[in-house]
Formats: C-alpha cells, sequence, structure tokens
C-alpha cells in the first residue's frame, strides 16, 4: 500500500517534471515568436495555444484518444514504425500534458517579452549582437520572473491535471496513475483515508510551491 | 562622407507623411537634427542604424554601402558600425556598469578601449553598480560609452539629454563632445534645445513633415546675423497681455522668453504658437559676464 503511495506520487512528479522540461524547450521560442510577429495569423496560433484553457479536459482527451488509438492513422503509424503505443502509456500522458500545459507556459513568457522596451534589444543590436546572443543574454535574463512563472504555473497545472489523463491514461500503477486519478479511485473504492493522503500532499505541495514563487518574484523586483 | 537618399512612408499623429531626405554628411561633422514631433527626426536616425527599412533609399558612409534599395542591398544593423543612445538609456538592468560596457566588445577586440572610455566619461566610482542605482546622467554617461565601445563611424544619439535637469544636461554635453573629438566620430544629434544644438553642432537642419527645411540655414545661426545691424532672433509666441499702458508679447527665444513691446497691431495679427522673429538693434549690444 505505502509503496504504492509513493509510487503514484513519484510518478505525477516525474510526469510534471519531463512536461516543464520539454515545455520550457518548447515555449520559449513559441512565446519569442508571438512577442515578435506581425503576423495576422497571430491571433489564431494564440487561440490554438490558449485552447485548453477554455475546453473541458475530457474534450482534448477525447480527441487524443482517437488519435494515439492504434486503430487510427497516427496511432497505427507510430506502432508499426517505432513500436511506440500512446495510449495508456507514460509516452502518451507526456504528449497529452504538453498540450494541455502549453498556455501556461508560454502565456507568463510571451508577456515578460512584450514587457521589455523594445530599445534594449536594438542597442543590444548596435552592439553588434546577434537576435540569438541578445535573446539569450539581455532578454531572457531580465524575464527571468515570467520564466519562473511559467516554469512553476506548467508544473503545478500537469500535478493537477485529471480528465486527460482519465482519457488516454487510464489507472495503470507505476506507469499511468498520478496523484488526481489516485484520489478519484480511492473515493470511488470509498477509500477516504487513503485519497485524504494524496489530497493533503496536493494541498501542501501547491501551496508551499505558489508562496515559494511569490517570495522569489519579490526578492527579483526589489533587486531590479 | 555619408551620402543618404531615403524615403519612407509614414503614419504620424497628424496623418500620413512621407519622409524624403537627401543629406550629405561630412565626416566628423556634428549634425544636429531638430523639428516640432512626428516630423521624422527619430524615423530618419532609425534608418540609418538600420533599425527600419525605407521604400526606396540608398546610404553611402565612406564609399561602402549601408543600403541600395535598387539594388537589394541591406546591411543588418549588426554590421552597420553605428552606436546608438537613446533618451532612454536602455542599459540592460541585469548588468553592472562595467559588465554593459563589456556587453559592446567584439570578438577578440582589446578591453583597452573600456579603460579608456571609462576615464572619458568619469565612471570609475561606478563600475559596480547596477542600472537601477544609478542617476539619470549617470546612466546617460554609460549608455554613452557603451555606444562607443565598438568604435563606431556614425553616432546617433536620439534626444538623449531631454530627461535630464539642465545642469545634468550641460556637463553630459561636455562628454559628448570630448567623445565626438577624441573618437573623431561622425555624429547626428536629435534635440530640441537650442543652446544645447548651438554648443555641440557644426551644422543643423530642421526637418518639417518629412522634409528638410530651410537646408543648412541653421536658427541658432540667426543669432549671430548682424550684416543688417539687428540681431534677429527665431522664437515662439507664449503669451499676448496688457503692461501698464501698452501691450506686450512673450516670446520664447530657444529657453530663455523675451517680453516685447507691442502694439494693438501686433496683438490683433498675432496668437499663441506663431512664429516670429524679434528684430533688436545689435548697435548697443553688450556683454556682461555671469
Amino acid at each position: 500500500m505505502d509503496s504504492g503511495f509513493a509510487q503514484t506520487l513519484l510518478l505525477t512528479f516525474q510526469l510534471a517534471a519531463v512536461t516543464t522540461v520539454l515545455l520550457l524547450f518548447i515555449g520559449v521560442p513559441l512565446a519569442f515568436l508571438l512577442s515578435r510577429t506581425q503576423s495576422r495569423f497571430k491571433p489564431i496560433l494564440e487561440a490554438l495555444i490558449s485552447m485548453p484553457l477554455v475546453l473541458p479536459p475530457t474534450v482534448l482527451g477525447f480527441y487524443l484518444l482517437l488519435a494515439f488509438s492504434p486503430r487510427s492513422a497516427l496511432g497505427n503509424w507510430l506502432v508499426e514504425t517505432a513500436n511506440i503505443r500512446l495510449v495508456f502509456s507514460f509516452a502518451g500522458l507526456v504528449i497529452g500534458s504538453l498540450i494541455y500545459s502549453l498556455p501556461f507556459m508560454v502565456q507568463p513568457i510571451q508577456s515578460g517579452f512584450e514587457s521589455l522596451p523594445k530599445h534594449l534589444r536594438e542597442a543590444s543590436y548596435s552592439l553588434g549582437k546577434s537576435v540569438w546572443q541578445t535573446l539569450l543574454r539581455v532578454e531572457l535574463p531580465n524575464i527571468k520572473p515570467a520564466v519562473l512563472t511559467g516554469i512553476v504555473l506548467a508544473f503545478a497545472h500537469t500535478v493537477g491535471e485529471f480528465g486527460v489523463i482519465l482519457m488516454i491514461g487510464g489507472n495503470i500503477p507505476g506507469e499511468t496513475r498520478v496523484a488526481s486519478i489516485a484520489i478519484y479511485d480511492e473515493v470511488e473504492a470509498l477509500n477516504y483515508g487513503m485519497a485524504n493522503r494524496y489530497a493533503l500532499v496536493l494541498v501542501l505541495f501547491a501551496f508551499t510551491i505558489l508562496a515559494l514563487v511569490y517570495t522569489i518574484n519579490r526578492r527579483m523586483l526589489r533587486t531590479a | 562622407m555619408i551620402q543618404t537618399s531615403l524615403r519612407k512612408a509614414l503614419h504620424a499623429a497628424t496623418g500620413p507623411m512621407t519622409l524624403d531626405i537627401q543629406l550629405d554628411i561630412l565626416t566628423g561633422e556634428f549634425l544636429a537634427i531638430t523639428g516640432a514631433s512626428g516630423s521624422g527626426k527619430t524615423t530618419l536616425l532609425r534608418l540609418l542604424a538600420g533599425l527600419e527599412k525605407p521604400e526606396e533609399g540608398r546610404i553611402l558612409v565612406d564609399g561602402a554601402v549601408w543600403l541600395d534599395s535598387a539594388r537589394g542591398i541591406q546591411l543588418p544593423i549588426q554590421e552597420r558600425k553605428v552606436g546608438l543612445v537613446f533618451q532612454e538609456y536602455a542599459l540592460f538592468p541585469n548588468m553592472t556598469v562595467r559588465e554593459n560596457l563589456e556587453y559592446g566588445l567584439g570578438k577578440g577586440q582589446s578591453k583597452a578601449i573600456i579603460d579608456e572610455l571609462i576615464g572619458i566619461t568619469e565612471l570609475e566610482q561606478l563600475l559596480g553598480r547596477y542600472p537601477s542605482k544609478l542617476s539619470g546622467g549617470q546612466q546617460q554617461r554609460v549608455a554613452l560609452a557603451r555606444a562607443l565601445v565598438r568604435r563606431p563611424k556614425l553616432l546617433l544619439l536620439d534626444e538623449p539629454l531631454s530627461a535630464l535637469d539642465s545642469r545634468m544636461r550641460e556637463r553630459l554635453q561636455n562628454y559628448i563632445l570630448q567623445a565626438h573629438q577624441a573618437f573623431s566620430l561622425t555624429t547626428l544629434l536629435v534635440s530640441h534645445d537650442h543652446r544645447e544644438i548651438f554648443k555641440l553642432a557644426d551644422r543643423v537642419i530642421s526637418l518639417k513633415h518629412g522634409k528638410i527645411s530651410q537646408p543648412d540655414l541653421p536658427e541658432t545661426v540667426q543669432y549671430a546675423n548682424v550684416s543688417d545691424g539687428t540681431f534677429r532672433l527665431s522664437g515662439e509666441v507664449l503669451q499676448l497681455e496688457e503692461a501698464g499702458s501698452g501691450f506686450s508679447v512673450s516670446v520664447l527665444v530657444g529657453t530663455n522668453v523675451l517680453r516685447v513691446p507691442a502694439t494693438m497691431e501686433d496683438l490683433r495679427r498675432l496668437q499663441p504658437g506663431d512664429r516670429v522673429e524679434v528684430l533688436v538693434d545689435a548697435q548697443h549690444a553688450m556683454l556682461i559676464k555671469t
């Protein structure tokens, strides 16, 4: 029982960590492009990224389930060529979480980029520095609080994910059974004590991480 | 020698207009650009720097092509040797003063230039500080020094001192002049301050609706126009008022307000905001040291 508890929590945080790291590499360039583009397709791209904010997670989960299913073209192709099965697997959960938490990473970082005065990057360019050098040495260091907010929100949101995982992950211990699913499962089995242990961990986690973010952001604002 | 010919459609607050400028600047010249806001001054600097693209134009700097729209040549800002100083300073908040300066170093460039610039702009005491801990004047000194690290050919100053008080402004003007001479720069300064222009510039042009008006005929030079026995001071009418038994008109000349005796007729044809010339008899001019 206790090893199952630890295993579930470990899996929950593993999923969140993997998702967050991947999202950082996807979210920063995406936020950068969105903050810079003049394209008339920008609102469409922004709408697509933000869809998980308003869609019921079950809708997203439902379509992912269809797409990942070995009976679908994509699912079939993945199984045939790479032997990757996304339904009811950890890899599938990661992909679902990437989509589900993407706006939480992109939006704070995008508004961070947009809040930087454009003179900063123009000064950097005039000093002979490329767009890439300017991004790494001037822009990102000056929006650290926004990046940190993106990281924490994406991580926390992935920990709190339920609907998508229920649809495409199911409840396989050690593979797809995360804390939020476990709580639901324990309550279904009228196992309130166990549900409470999971719930309490999540409450404490959420409070600690948010308090940490606000503290760090306050300190950064004071030194800036 | 810098030869430019630029055309660009702009959307100013007053409606659409076309920036259309032919301008030759001598190497080593200090050129001031003045004109009402929205007349295209900043855009001209940005076009020279490569921060904006003209519809049509050419920029030749000592024979090198920076821009030639006919041949599709558009050198990116990184490859134009320009130093930029903005009104907003634009120092990197995440770097100390020294780091801001060193950021400007090119690959393999010696750090000797940094020490030289620190000397000229007297930044010795501030090197370890972050920009947020500096006054406006100190920040602008750092920005000026940073703009010179790459040894630019062209220094572009966009109203660099307009956010500073007049005492600080005068000190900064000296730094700018020193840098201009020490590095044999060609400098373009956008400014509204006639005293500043008079002190710094070899030549001044005025922009109006995107065009150069009265080319090479600086308003400041008119201060010294005594060929007909008068000084011609150009200025702006601020106020019309009754003064004792007569009338007077307050005119802003540079940063001084002159109260000029006026007739009833003057009051009828003038209104605040009008541009006027004040003619002063030069015969009785006196100089008093202050």
